[in-house]
Formats: C-alpha cells, structure tokens, sequence
C-alpha cells in the first residue's frame, strides 16, 4: 500500500488488463460479476414463484414449494443482486472518491466477497430444507445470522478505513449514503436476529421478542432494509454514477445535506406502518403514518437532485441507454417514495393491507428503483472495470425496454388486483352482510397474477440479456478491446 | 480544493470540490420543495396531536379527538347491528321452523347464511355446498348422515359432530380389521358393492359375504343397507360413497374406519348465526 502510495492513480497494465495502480479492483471485479449471476438467479426464482402462485400445480414435494421458494427470490434479489451490487459499486466509488486503494489489503477484501458470497449461497439452500426463522427478509437462521455479522464488521471496517486514508480533502456525498447503509445495516441485522438457539448444536432458535414486540422489531427491521440497503445505498450509487454518466455537475450540494440527514432521521422511525390495524397500540400506529408523511420530500430530494443533474445533458437520454436505466431508476424511485407515504395513511391502507397492491408497491421500487439503478451503474462500471468497450449498446437499448415493458405489466396487473382484493374484503350486500368469500378474493386473481408472472419474464429476459452483454464485454474477443485512452482525462485531473 | 467555477447552463457555480471529476453546484433549495417539506411536517405533527400518538413514561396522550381503534371498530359494528336489528330481533326469538314460513325472514337468513356459509363451512364443504370427494360430505343431495330436516340440521350445525361438545352428534363404527379376518373383509366388500346395484339383487344372498355382513353390519347399516340417521349410518344402498366406491376404499373402510367430525358452532357464531346457516343450507336442494 505505502510503496504504490505515490503512484496511486496511475495506469498499470497486465496481461492487456489495466488496473489502476493503489486501487484493489479485483474485488469490485468479483462483486460484479457476482451481481451478475445473482440477478440472474434472482429474477429467474422471482418468475418461478410468481408461475406458482398462478399455477398452483407448479408447487412440487416438500421443497419446491411457494412457502420454501419465496425467501430463496427474497434474498437471492436483495441480498444476492442488490448486495453484491451495493458491495461492488461502493468499493469501486469509495477508492475513486478517495483516491486511494481499499484499507485492510486485499485478503480482507477477499474474506468480505468470499464470506458474503459463501453467507449467501447458505443462506439459499438452507430455506427449502425447511431452516428459517420466519422472519421475513431475515430467514436465515442464527449460525448464519453470526456469520453474516463478521463478515459486516469486516466491510464496514474497510469501508471506514478507507474513508479514513483519503485523499481528498471532503467525503463525498455518494460515500455517506454508503457509510448509513452500512451502518444502519449492521444495527438492524444484529437487533433484529438476537434469538436463543435451542442448544450449540441445534440449528433452530427461538427470537428474543414475544407477541407485539417481535412484530415491532421485525418491522422496524423490514422497512429500514428497505430504508437503508434499497434506498440509502442505491442513492450512494446514483450520485456517483448519474454524474459521471450524465458528464454534469450534481445539482445541489445543499440539497444534498438536507435530503440526507432528513432521510436517515426520518426513515428510521416509520416502521410501525406496516402494523397499521393490528395488535400494535394506536399511538406506535399514529407516529409510524406522521413520520411517513415527514419522509415523502426527504425522499424526493434525493429524486430531484439526480434528476436535475441532467440540467443541460437531457439530450443524452435519446442517445444513451445507459443514462436512460440511471435516470428512469431515479423516476421510479420518486414514483414508489410518493406511493409509500400514501399508503402509510391509515385510509388509505385499510384498503391496502395484506392485498396486492403491497407486492406491486414494492416491486415499483424493486424493479423500478433498485435494479435499474444497478443495471445502469454496471453498464458504466463494467468496462472501465476490465478497460473494454461495451459488447454491445444495442442490446442495453433492448434490455432497457424489456425491462420497461416487464415494470408495466407487473405493477399494474398487482395494483389492478390489490385494489381489487381490498374492494371486495370489503364489499357489504343489501341486507349488510359480507358480499364475498376469500376464496372469491382468491379466484379472482389468477388472470393478474398471469399477467404478474408475464411481466417477470419479460424483466428476467432482460436480466438476461444483460448478463450476456456483460460476460461478453469481459470475455469476449481481444479486437473489441480498447486502449487506456478513455481513462486519461481521470486520471490528469487525479494527480 | 479548487476554484468555485461557473456553470452557464444552469447559471450556478460549483461549491470547489471535485471527486474523480464529479463537481457539484451550489443550487439553492427549490422553494417549493421547502414549502412542502414544511406542509408535511406541520400535517404530521398535527396528526399526532388529533390521534393517539405522543408516549408518556406511563402512557400515552389519547389525542384530542378521543379516538381509538377498538372504539371505531365498537362503532362500526354496534352501527351495523343496528341496522339489522328487525329481522335479527325476530331471527333470534323464533324457531328455525317458523322462521322458514316468513318470506322475510327465509330471504334474509338465506342471504345471511351464505355470508356466514361463505365464510366458515366453505373451508370444508366447498363454495356451494359440493363437498369434498374422500373428505367432507356434500350439502346439496338428500342424502343426509344426520338427517335433512330443519331441526336436523341445526343440530348438527349447532353442536357439530364427534367433537368435545357435550350434545355433539356421536358415534362410532368399530374397527373390523380386530375382527375380521382379511379374507372375510375383502368377502364382505364384495358383497356390501352389490347393496347399490340393482342388477347384482339375484342371488346376492349366496355370496359368502352375505352372512357375515349379516352378523355384523346390519344391525346398524341395516339388512338392506338403508342406514340409520339417529346413529349417523351411511345409507349403503345408494352410489353416494363419501370415502370412495373401489373395493379397496371399502375394505380400508370396514377394517378402520375413517369417521368425519364437524366442530360445534353455536358457541362461535352465536344462536342466531346458526339458524341463518340451518335455512340456509336446508335451501341448497337436499331439505326434506
């Protein structure tokens, strides 16, 4: 590290692949193509699990069963896209806004892509055999729980410590939304899963929390994932790469600070809107709907400063596929921080609860938010990663409207269906008794949740056009290769 | 650190910083960003005030609407109660047989029931009362288990069958694989298949299965197979077969038997309830 010190930021090549001298780019190599494949993954098991709730037939034996499949979808897009996403591009943005390499060497590096991977992969076989601990977004059982907590301690140590040997004067704001990501994560996993194994050598344990708190602190858990891993740090990603794509300035450093402290005030206490007309006191419900109210123009500060980034560069949006995945990830996030308040107001959710239109709401900011913004931000890592050329911009372009077409179909056949769902719960005849059974609720579905499994082909078939754009961009022929020459401008303004 | 550099396209200048050349503007605050930042602020702290919604070291303010949800929900259904009361009134004090003479009162205990129907026996015995093969007896034949009248089936409904309820319907078919021998089960399939074929009458009294279902089963199916409703005996000369019509359902059956049980549900639903359901179900075809 000290003897490459003075060259930091300097081109080094290898075997025709450039690295940059100080920078530990193997890791973010390797988280990226771990993305790849868990999205993959992901979305495959997603349409998996959408064709079973539409075909039931399709739910075979003890372990290939919705209940068992569901949390492998879950975690594998969460943790497994979403994760190695986070992990990759943070890595990557932390060591260039810092302008040095990564703190604790590449074997700690290496512990963190090969623990998290390992946790992972655990993690997915362990639910069809049946181990869980119901706990939704947090299945994994305690022994993996510890695992997973080491190998946290380890990335936040080398996120912090790297942040710690910068060499630039300020912490960029990408970098804070990173370092509350990773921060708030780390509180949440470990209070979330404290839980009393039933002994050393059992795999079961039981959760410290009884009754209404266990729901509280399961809630409060959910939604700050979603807080914090889906948002907080897909915000880190879009200041990065929205700027570097768009070539143009952020718009509003102030807005900026504002945005950021408002989010990771607010976001934290808004959990109790998931519990809206349960067992959870009144008051816990009133402060969960007041904070989501406060939360809906911090979230949208974060939309306005990425999208009027673009000030002057809208015209790349036409030419630029690329552009278009960050900025229409941006739209959508906007789109789902609207809804999300909207629906944590108590009518509005006496209509929402337990349906559908949950599912479409989340998959707004899923699909919509969360894997565009990552699709985008590996587009443009990608080749500068492995110093290649994209294999092909035609096939982002591609991909980019199947994705738009499968975002369509999903969420609108969950929120025509949601709504539906909620309407007829509700729904009194002439005399005042109950119009509907559930199982007319449930029959009622199937033609949406076609559709919904229809959207998820579309969007998987997207995935996978990107997985083969981007394996192709790194493995594909020497002649697509390019010099280091579109990384000379950095690197003058570097040093 | 650099120079605070103009930016001509949006007429801002950057703050001075640059991170792996991303610069960034000092764009002041949009103002109408502001101002609904504030508006929601205000709405929210508003909101908590009228609702139950600031914790106390022992409590909670209540707010100042007084509001809480068990009182709404108290409301609302004391409201829809309400709004039933003349013919819940009459419901209650009747009998289910006087009850089914009144077109009001059928019309309404027809609609109620199939709500309650709908949302309680449906589980079991299916969205229109079809039943389930092999499982749960249909409701829209005559042929009943316990009898198709009125004051049968709200016995049934109200006490349920085989269950802790005192007054549940009971009984119980012993297991004949103790018994009988493998040979004289399967003897007495046989012959128990022909009750309900008309065209295996001539010399069914010649099969060897004949004088053992003689000596053990007619006395509560009955010589001819007609079934016995105070006991809960299925009829066995009918093509009904609520647990199968193969030989092998029916010599699973003799040699141990599968009974059904129903829970009670007058102490669930109420008196009422279950007189809604009893008209109900007497309705769907099978009503003697």
């Amino acid at each position: 590290m000290t003897a490459a010190a003075s060259t930091i930021g300097s081109t080094h090549y290898a075997e025709g692949q450039q690295t940059i001298v100080g920078y530990n780019e193997d890791v973010v190599r390797a988280f990226s193509i771990a993305t790849v494949i868990w999205a993959v993954v992901g979305l495959a098991a997603g349409v998996w699990v959408a064709l079973q709730l539409a075909f039931p037939a399709l739910n075979y034996g003890e372990f290939f069963t919705f209940g068992r499949l569901r949390p492998v979808h879950t975690s594998a897009v969460i943790l497994g896209f979403g994760g190695n996403a986070l992990l990759a591009t943070s890595l990557y943005v932390v060591q260039r806004t810092c302008r040095t390499g990564l703190w604790g060497g590449p074997k700690l590096a290496s512990f963190l892509f090969w623990g998290y991977n390992a946790f992972l992969i655990a993690a997915l076989i362990s639910y069809p055999l049946g181990f869980t601990q119901s706990q939704e977004y947090a299945e994994p059982e305690w022994f993996l729980d510890i695992w997973l907590t080491m190998v946290w301690v380890s990335y936040l140590a080398i996120f912090v410590g790297t942040l710690a040997i910068r060499r630039e004067p300020h912490i960029y704001v990408a970098n804070w939304f990173f370092l509350a990501f990773i921060l708030t994560v780390s509180v949440l996993h470990v209070v979330n899963n404290l839980a009393v194994p039933i002994s050393f050598t059992s795999t079961k344990s039981y959760t410290l929390y009884a009754g209404v708190q266990s729901a509280m602190i399961q809630w409060w858990y959910g939604h700050n994932m979603v807080g914090f891993w889906l948002t907080a740090g897909f915000i880190g990603m879009m200041y990065y790469f929205v700027p570097k794509q768009a070539d143009r300035p952020i718009y509003s450093y102030r807005l900026s600070i504002v945005h950021f402290w408002a989010l990771v005030f607010l976001y934290i206490w808004a959990g109790p809107h998931h519990l809206h007309f349960t067992a959870l006191p009144d008051w816990t419900q009133t402060l969960g709907a007041a904070f989501s109210i406060m939360l809906w123009m911090p979230s949208w500060g974060g939309m306005i400063n990425g999208i009027m980034t673009l000030s002057g560069a809208w015209g790349k949006l036409r030419t630029d596929p690329i552009l278009r995945f960050l900025v229409v990830a941006v739209a959508f996030y906007g789109m789902s921080t609207f809804e999300g308040p909207l629906m944590a107001l108590k009518p509005v959710n006496a209509l929402s609860h337990y349906t559908d239109w949950t599912i479409g709401h989340v998959h707004s900011g899923a699909l919509g938010w969360v894997a565009l913004m990552a699709f985008g931000s590996l587009y443009h890592m990608v080749p500068k990663l492995w110093n290649k050329s994209l294999w092909s911009i035609k096939l982002v372009e591609v991909h980019f409207w199947l994705a738009a077409i499968g975002i369509v179909l999903y969420i609108t056949a969950m929120w025509v269906s949601g709504i539906t769902q909620g309407l007829m719960w509700k729904a009194y005849d002439e005399f005042g008794f109950l119009q509907y059974s559930f199982t007319d609720s449930v029959a009622m579905l199937h033609p949406y949740y076609v559709v919904r499994a229809l959207g998820g082909i579309f969007f998987l078939a997207g995935g996978i056009l990107f997985a083969v754009n981007i394996f192709m961009t790194i493995y594909g022929a020497p002649s697509r290769r390019r010099s280091g020459a579109d990384l000379q401008p950095r690197l003058t303004a570097a040093e | 650190m650099g120079e605070h550099r103009y930016d001509p396209v949006t007429g801002q200048y950057t703050t001075g910083h640059k991170w792996d050349g991303i610069e960034e503007l000092y764009t002041p605050l949009p103002r109408w960003w502001v101002i609904t930042l504030v508006i929601t602020f205000a709405i929210a702290i508003i909101y908590a005030l009228l609702y139950p919604g600031w914790p106390t070291t022992r409590f909670y303010f209540p707010g100042l609407l007084g509001w809480t949800s068990a009182g709404e929900l108290k409301t609302e259904k004391d409201a829809a109660r309400a709004a039933q009361a003349h013919w819940r009134d009459q419901i209650a004090a009747k009998p289910v047989s006087e009850i089914a003479q009144s077109e009001e009162l059928r019309t309404f205990a027809i609609t109620g029931g199939r709500s309650l129907f709908n949302q309680n026996c449906a589980a079991c015995h299916g969205l229109g009362a079809g039943g389930q093969q092999g499982q749960f007896p249909s409701l829209i034949d005559d042929d009943w288990l316990w009898g198709g009248k009125l004051d049968d089936i709200y016995l049934t409904i109200a006490h349920g069958i085989r269950n802790e309820d005192a007054e549940s319907r009971q009984s119980e078919m012993p297991p004949f694989g103790e018994m009988l021998s493998a040979e004289e089960i399967s003897a007495v399939a046989d012959y128990v298949l022909t009750l309900s074929d008309a065209k295996a009458v001539e010399g069914r009294k010649a099969l060897p299965g004949a004088a053992i279902y003689e000596a053990n089963c007619a006395g509560c199916h009955g010589a001819e197979g007609e079934g016995m409703r105070e006991m809960g005996v299925p009829r066995l000369k009918d093509q009904i077969w609520l647990y199968g019509d193969s030989k092998e359902s029916i010599v699973h059956q003799i040699g141990k038997p599968r009974m059904g049980s129903m829970p009670s549900w007058k102490p669930r639903l109420g008196d009422d309830a279950v007189k809604m359901l009893t008209i109900y179900v007497h309705s769907l075809g099978g009503g003697e």
